[in-house]
C-alpha cells in the first residue's frame, strides 16, 4: 500500500507526459500521410470550433485570474444567451435566409449587440447576487454556489425555453471561400474567424491599455494592495464578470449560428471550456485562446480523422483525460504562468 | 398581535421552564438521563422498523396519507441517503469537494451486473447464488457477497481516481472528480465492445441482475426468505436490507468520525499545512477517505441494481452527484444526523414529494405547473441558499459551525514537488 501511494517520481511523470507526446505526434502524422486532404479539411473544422472555445474559456479565465473561483455557471451562461440569440434572431429581427446580405449582416450584429448586454448584464447579476456576499468565505463554498448557480441558470432558461432545440435558419451560406486540393472551406466558418478575431484583439486592448484593464490585472495579483492604491475591488470584479459574460454572449451568438442549442447544451462546452483554460495555463488569456484551438483540434481529429482514431463516442472521455492528464502533468498549463500565489 | 400574548410574556421570563410543552417535557425530565439519550434513537429505529406494516394504514390517511412514500420509495430513499452519508465521509469529514461521485454509484452497480447476472455468457460460474439453475450461463455470486465486492471494487477505483488528483489543490480536485464522474459513465456506454469482448453491455444495460436471499437450506433451518425478487414480501425485504445496510453505515460513519483517521481527516480538512507538520500522511490520509466513500456509494449501487434487478447507464449522470452534494450541504457537512435528514428529506423529494406537492398545488390552483421538472433548479436553489445564509447546514456539526464561523486555512496553493 504506501508502496503504491508513494508520489511517482517527477523525472519518471514528465517521461510518460512526453511519451504521450510522441504517440499522439505519430498518430497525427500517419493520419496526414493516408489522407492529408481530410486531415486540412478537419484541421479547419478543428480551429473554428476551437475559436468559439476560446470565447467562452476566456470568461472561465477571466474570472479565475480575479477570484480564482471556478465559475462554474458560466457554461450555462453561455447557453442562455445562445437561446436569447435565437430570440432576437427569430423573434426580434426576424431573419430568414430571403433576406437580402445587408439586412442579415445588419440583423446580426444588432443580435450581437444585443446579446453582448445580456450575457454581461446576466454574469453581473449572478455575481452580485449570489458569490458578492461570499468573497470573504471559505473558496469552496464560493464554488459550492457555483455548481448551485450553474443549475439555477439551466432551470430559468428552462423555464423560459423549455427542453426543445432552438435552431435558426442558414442566414450564413454555406458556400465555399476557398478549396485547395480538395480542401473546402465555408463562409459560414470563416464568419466565425471574421468575428471572433477582432472580439479578441478589442479585449486586448481592453485589459493591456485601458484604466479598467489595468484595475484587473493589479487586483488579480494582490486584491488588497489594489484597493490599497485606490482601486475600487467591487467594480473591477463586476466589471470582470460582465466582460466574462459579454464574451460568453458572442461564443454563444457564434455557436447558434453553427449548431443548435438547448438549456443544458452550456453544461458540457463549459466543462470543454474550462478544460481549455486549464490546458493553457489558467488566468492567461493567451493561453485561454491556445487552449481552446488546441481541444477544438482534438476533438475534431477525434472525431474526423479515420486512421486509429476511437470516434465521438468518446470525445468527452477523451477531452476529461486531457484535462486529467494535464493536472498531473504540468499543473500550469501550455504557458506555464505562474498564476498568482495567494496563500 | 394579541393583548394575550403580551402580557404572557414577562410571566415566562420570570418561569423559564414553565411553558406550552410542560406536558411533555415535565415526563421527560423524569427519564433518567442514561435512556433518554438512547430513546428518541429507539423511537426512530422501531418506526423504521415497523414502517412495511403501516404503511397501507398511513396512505390510507386523508389529505396527508399521500406524502408518505411506498415501499418502493422507501428503497429508493435510503439507498441514496447511504450514497450521502458515503460522499459525507469526502466532503464531509475530509473537506475534498468530489463532484463525480457517480462514478462510485456507477462501479458499484456493474460489480453487481458483472458478477450476479448473466452477462458473461462463456462462462457458467455459481457461488452461493439462490433461486437460478444450476446450469444456468453467466457468473452468479450471492448478491451478500457480491455487496462487499462491489464495495471493495469501488474502493479501488475512488484509489485510482484519487492516486493523481488528490494532490491538486481543492477547487482543481472538484473539476477532475467530475471528469472523472463524465469518462465513467461514457466508459459503460461504449463498453460493449472492448476489443470485440462485450463488458458492459452498451446503452441496453446488464440486466436482470440476481437478488439477494438465504437459499432453500437457510429457509427451511429458519425461515428466512429464499430470494428477494422471488417472494411474495418483495419490498418489505428489500427495505429491510438496506435499512440494515444504512444502520451499518451511520455506526461506520459514527466510529470512524471519532477514530485516528477520523481525526486525521478533520485535521486535513481544518488546516492541511498543520496537518502535515503534525505527521498526518497528507496523500495516505487523503486517498483513504477516498476509499472508503467509495466503499459505501459501491456497496449502495449494487444493492440498488440488484433491487432494480439492472444496471443502465442511463442512470448515471452528473446531476446525481450534485444531488447527493445537496444532501450533504443541505443536513449539515460531517453532521451525520444531518447527513441523514437531508438525504431522507431530498430523495423523498426527489423521488415522490416533489410530484405530490405539485398535484397538490395544481389540484388547489386549477394550473398545470410541471414542478418535477424543475427539481434540480430546485436543488440548486437549496445550495445557493444554504450557502449563502446557513453554511453549516440544518443540523450542523459542532466543530464544522465552529470552522466556518472562525475560518480555516484551506489557500494551500499547488501541493506538488515540481
Amino acid at each position: 500500500m504506501a508502496a503504491l501511494l508513494r508520489r511517482p517520481r517527477p523525472r519518471a511523470l514528465d517521461l510518460i507526459g512526453f511519451g504521450f507526446l510522441g504517440l499522439l505526434g505519430i498518430w497525427l502524422l500517419v493520419n496526414l500521410v493516408k489522407d492529408p486532404q481530410r486531415f486540412f479539411t478537419v484541421l479547419l473544422i478543428g480551429v473554428t470550433t476551437g475559436l468559439v472555445y476560446a470565447l467562452v474559456a476566456l470568461g472561465y479565465t477571466l474570472v479565475y485570474g480575479i477570484l480564482q473561483l471556478i465559475n462554474f455557471a458560466h457554461g450555462d451562461v453561455f447557453a442562455f444567451t445562445g437561446l436569447f440569440a435565437s430570440t432576437m434572431i427569430l423573434t426580434v429581427f426576424d431573419l430568414t435566409e430571403q433576406d437580402s446580405a445587408a439586412v442579415i449582416v445588419l440583423g446580426l450584429l444588432g443580435t450581437l449587440v444585443a446579446v453582448v448586454a445580456f450575457g454581461a448584464t446576466l454574469n453581473t447579476v449572478i455575481e452580485r447576487v449570489a458569490y458578492h456576499r461570499l468573497l470573504r468565505a471559505p473558496r469552496l463554498a464560493l464554488l459550492i454556489t457555483a455548481v448551485g448557480m450553474s443549475f439555477i441558470v439551466q432551470n430559468v432558461a428552462l423555464a423560459i425555453y423549455d427542453v426543445n432545440f432552438r435552431r435558426v435558419p442558414e442566414l450564413i451560406p454555406r458556400s465555399d471561400v476557398f478549396s485547395i486540393g480538395g480542401v473546402h472551406y465555408q463562409w459560414n466558418k470563416l464568419s466565425v474567424v471574421l468575428i471572433t478575431i477582432p472580439v479578441l484583439l478589442m479585449l486586448t486592448w481592453l485589459v493591456r491599455s485601458t484604466r479598467q484593464g489595468k484595475g484587473m490585472r493589479a487586483t488579480a495579483q494582490d486584491p488588497d494592495a489594489a484597493a490599497m492604491v485606490g482601486i475600487d475591488v467591487n467594480r473591477t470584479i463586476s466589471f470582470t464578470f460582465a466582460l466574462a459574460g459579454g464574451l460568453a454572449g458572442v461564443g454563444g451568438l457564434l455557436f447558434l449560428l453553427q449548431f443548435n442549442i438547448r438549456y443544458d447544451s452550456g453544461f458540457e462546452l463549459g466543462l470543454i471550456a474550462f478544460t481549455a483554460a486549464v490546458l493553457g495555463g489558467i488566468g492567461n488569456l493567451t493561453g485561454a485562446v491556445l487552449g481552446a484551438v488546441v481541444i477544438g483540434l482534438i476533438q475534431a481529429f477525434n472525431e474526423g480523422l479515420t486512421w486509429f482514431t476511437p470516434g465521438s463516442d468518446w470525445t468527452r472521455s477523451i477531452i476529461f483525460g486531457v484535462l486529467i492528464a494535464i493536472l498531473v502533468f504540468r499543473p500550469q498549463g501550455i504557458l506555464g504562468e505562474q498564476v498568482a500565489d495567494r496563500a | 398581535m394579541s393583548e394575550g400574548s403580551s402580557t404572557e410574556q414577562p410571566s415566562r421570563a420570570r418561569h423559564p421552564r414553565g411553558g406550552t410543552f410542560d406536558f411533555i417535557t415535565g415526563p421527560w425530565q423524569r427519564i433518567p438521563e442514561r435512556v433518554r439519550g438512547w430513546l428518541p434513537l429507539a423511537i426512530v429505529l422501531a418506526i423504521a422498523l415497523l414502517y412495511p406494516y403501516m404503511v397501507s394504514d398511513l396512505k390510507s390517511l386523508s389529505t396527508i396519507g399521500d406524502f408518505f412514500p411506498e415501499l418502493d420509495s422507501a428503497v429508493y430513499i435510503l439507498v441514496f441517503t447511504m450514497m450521502a452519508l458515503g460522499l459525507n465521509i469526502v466532503v464531509g469529514y475530509s473537506g475534498l469537494l468530489d463532484l463525480g461521485y457517480v462514478a462510485f454509484y456507477a462501479a458499484g452497480a456493474y460489480t453487481a451486473g458483472w458478477l450476479a447476472s448473466g452477462q458473461f455468457q462463456q462462462v457458467s460460474f455459481h457461488f452461493g447464488s439462490v433461486g437460478i439453475q444450476r446450469d444456468t450461463e453467466g457468473i452468479h455470486v450471492s448478491v451478500w457477497l457480491v455487496l462487499l465486492i462491489a464495495g471493495s471494487f469501488t474502493a479501488i477505483v475512488g484509489i485510482l481516481i484519487g492516486l493523481p488528483t488528490l494532490r491538486l489543490r481543492g477547487d482543481y480536485l472538484a473539476i477532475v472528480t467530475l471528469g472523472f464522474g463524465e469518462i465513467i459513465p461514457q466508459v459503460v456506454r461504449n463498453g460493449d465492445s472492448f476489443g470485440g469482448f462485450n463488458v458492459t453491455n452498451g446503452t441496453f444495460g446488464i440486466n436482470p441482475i440476481d437478488s439477494p436471499g438465504f437459499g432453500d437450506s437457510l429457509n427451511d433451518a429458519v425461515g428466512l426468505p429464499v430470494n428477494f425478487q422471488q417472494s411474495f414480501d418483495k419490498f418489505r425485504l428489500f427495505y429491510w436490507g438496506i435499512l440494515a445496510l444504512l444502520l451499518i453505515t451511520v455506526f461506520c460513519s459514527w466510529r470512524l468520525r471519532d477514530s485516528r483517521l477520523g481525526r486525521a481527516w478533520i485535521a486535513i480538512r481544518e488546516d492541511e499545512t498543520a496537518a502535515a507538520a503534525m505527521g498526518v500522511p497528507l496523500m495516505r490520509t487523503k486517498t483513504w477517505a477516498y476509499a472508503i466513500g467509495a466503499f459505501f456509494g459501491g456497496v449502495a449501487g449494487a444493492y440498488y441494481a440488484s433491487f432494480k434487478s439492472g444496471a443502465f447507464p442511463s442512470d448515471f449522470y452528473f446531476n446525481i452527484s450534485v444531488f447527493l452534494l445537496c444532501m450533504v450541504i443541505l443536513g449539515g457537512m460531517g453532521s451525520i444526523w444531518g447527513v441523514l435528514a437531508g438525504g431522507l428529506m431530498l430523495s423523498w423529494l426527489n423521488i415522490q414529494g416533489l410530484a405530490v406537492i405539485g398535484d397538490k398545488f395544481n389540484e388547489a390552483s386549477g394550473r398545470n405547473f410541471e414542478i418535477a421538472k424543475y427539481q434540480f433548479g430546485i436543488y440548486g436553489t437549496i445550495i445557493v441558499l444554504m450557502m449563502l445564509f446557513r453554511p453549516t447546514g440544518l443540523i450542523p456539526e459542532r466543530r464544522r459551525k465552529r470552522e466556518l464561523e472562525e475560518g480555516v486555512h484551506d489557500e494551500t496553493f499547488f501541493d506538488v514537488s515540481h
